[in-house]
């Protein structure tokens, strides 16, 4: 490729693989740690809630056994917690301490494509790692079905979104401190009203309404009909994932923008 | 053509001007030494030549490329060897060359990986993580990284700092054979020696612009003549000498526990004491003439 014909167009793929071949590369020296914790938190959850609660105080949920409805919502824990906790951390520790995307923007990749590439890679491993859960259950009984082959697909397009969010997030901060004030004003409430641990229709009218702007909450009922039998209405579920993720990306990139040009 | 052309560069951050009304033209083939205090604004302008920040005002052009709109296809011509070492830790040492060969569109990484060893002398440790190498293995592999697309221009911002002698000596080894193969070379220091054993041309920054340039030999002539005399002595006795020095209209600077008198070849009788120690001037005497800053 010739130096005229790089920067002739936006997003070239070029430059995109070659930031996530520095991602793979280093995910390369880690995988292992994050395959533990994300085969092992399931089944801690699922022996705490699903067997401990399930088996003492909740029988069924909406039709479901409680191990099932608690397994097949924490794909979408499992989801946030794989995309936007590294996307915060992992590009606040490279801008700030490791210096990393000063190189990176020393060759001829720009800032668009550095976000598109680290938004792709976690989208791509939680897309993976988001299913652990899900095969996890099936250990505790949950039953195979064929709509849960669409299930990397939602995770891949829910974690764009976080992804992005993340590293939005981390390009508006100051210290590493003030992910707390995310984590708990943010990440945490969004993850206890998704519906992974009770239905969402127990809860008062304003948060039922609430909860219908929560992305997870969409990605724990797409999971869940993709176990056990798909609405309608999912297709909008989907659609809702995808318009966060664009619309998170697009934020991510003019944060990246404003923090990493002078 | 030159390779760089900077013509009233001008960057704000808040009320700081950093770099103020900079004009600087590299010709093809040379090494340029941007040399200056630190706050002078050499890394400033080494941004502004990536396209990393963008001017307030001015024209930055790199190898007929208009900066900031062309700033990718400029960067796809240049290696740029930054001060702080920001190599992949965990990663292995060609890892870290080959994800820099694809970031550069390298054809053929595979042999890009092999030469960028080969340059950093890191045949031997290819499988080793970048944590495990030495401080001085570490740089030559930022500069072997920086140059893994045989750019024509490179950057190399302070590219010894902090390094221990041997280790410096060893990268200009390295600089200095790219000299040789004719690369043009923009290199920000704050170390005299190296500013004079490595450019063909020094330009002088301070405050944000270019005080002074030519080659190392010019600026001693121009700005501090053929012999610089030492003189120590005790504050009050060198208060004096300087007074008689600077009446006669020569430079004089300070020199660590001494005053140093510039142009002492044209001292009248008796502005230059007896028990002076007289040397060659030299560029460190240019540089703190012109910026006020002691050299290192």
């Amino acid at each position: 490729m010739s130096e005229r014909e790089i920067g002739a167009r936006r997003l070239e793929p070029a430059a995109i693989a070659g930031v996530m071949s520095r991602e793979v590369a280093n995910f390369l020296t880690f995988w292992k740690a994050v395959t533990f914790s994300s085969v092992l938190e399931p089944i801690i959850y699922l022996l705490a809630f699903g067997l401990g609660l399930g088996a003492t105080l909740v029988d069924r949920v909406g039709g479901l056994s409680y191990v099932e409805f608690v397994g097949t919502g924490m794909v979408a824990t499992a989801v946030i917690f794989s995309s936007a906790l590294p996307a915060m951390f992992g590009t606040f520790v490279k801008e700030r301490f490791q210096r990393t995307y000063d190189a990176i923007l020393a060759a001829p990749v720009d800032v668009e494509e550095l976000v598109t590439a680290e938004m792709l890679w976690i989208g791509i491993r939680a897309g993976v790692y988001g299913c652990f859960p899900l095969l996890v259950t099936m250990l505790f009984g949950l039953d195979p079905a064929p709509g849960m082959l669409l299930v990397p697909l939602f995770c891949f397009v829910m974690a764009l979104g976080w992804a992005s969010f993340g590293i939005a997030v981390a390009a508006s901060v100051q210290k590493i401190d003030h992910f707390n004030y995310v984590t708990t004003l943010v990440i945490t409430p969004l993850f206890l009203v998704a519906g992974t641990f009770f239905p969402i229709d127990g809860l008062p009218e304003g948060l039922q309404v609430a909860a219908q702007f929560n992305p997870l909450h969409h990605l724990v009922e797409l999971v869940r009909h993709s176990a056990f039998g798909f609405e309608a209405t999912d297709l909008l579920r989907v659609g809702a994932l995808a318009v966060f993720a664009a619309v998170m990306w697009r934020i991510a990139v003019r944060r990246m923008e404003r923090r990493l040009i002078d | 053509m030159a390779a760089i052309e900077m013509r009233g560069v001008v960057k704000r951050f808040g009320r700081i001007t950093a770099v103020d009304g900079l004009d600087l033209e590299v010709p093809e083939g040379i090494c340029l030494g941007l040399l200056g205090p630190n706050g002078a604004g050499k890394s400033t302008t080494m941004r502004l030549l990536t396209g990393q920040a963008v001017a307030d005002e001015g024209e930055i052009r790199v190898l007929g490329h208009e900066l900031p709109a062309q700033a990718k296809a400029a960067r796809a011509l240049m290696g740029v060897v930054p001060q702080l070492d920001n190599l992949d830790a965990d990663v292995t040492v060609e890892d870290n060359l080959a994800v820099f060969a694809r970031l550069y569109r390298v054809p053929d990484v595979r042999s890009a990986v092999e030469r960028g060893l080969e340059l950093a002398r890191l045949q031997d440790r290819r499988r080793d993580a970048v944590d495990d190498l030495s401080g001085g293995m570490r740089r030559r592999l930022l500069l072997a990284r920086g140059l893994v697309h045989r750019p024509p221009l490179v950057l190399l911002d302070e590219p010894t700092v902090g390094l221990d002698p041997q280790i410096r000596t060893e990268l200009w080894s390295l600089i200095d054979s790219l000299r040789g193969e004719g690369v043009t070379i923009l290199m920000s220091t704050h170390y005299i020696e190296e500013a004079e054993r490595l450019a063909d041309e020094v330009a002088v920054m301070a405050h944000g612009k270019v005080i002074a340039r030519g080659t190392p030999a010019d600026l001693i002539a121009r700005h501090a003549g053929r012999e610089t005399a030492e003189v120590y002595a005790p504050p009050a006795q060198l208060a004096e000498v300087r007074a008689r020095a600077e009446a006669e209209g020569l430079s004089v600077r300070p020199a660590g526990p001494a005053i140093a008198i510039m142009g002492a070849e044209r001292a009248p009788n008796g502005a230059v004491p007896e028990h002076a120690v007289r040397r060659a001037a030299s560029l460190e005497d240019v540089f703190v003439l012109l910026t006020g800053e002691e050299a290192e």
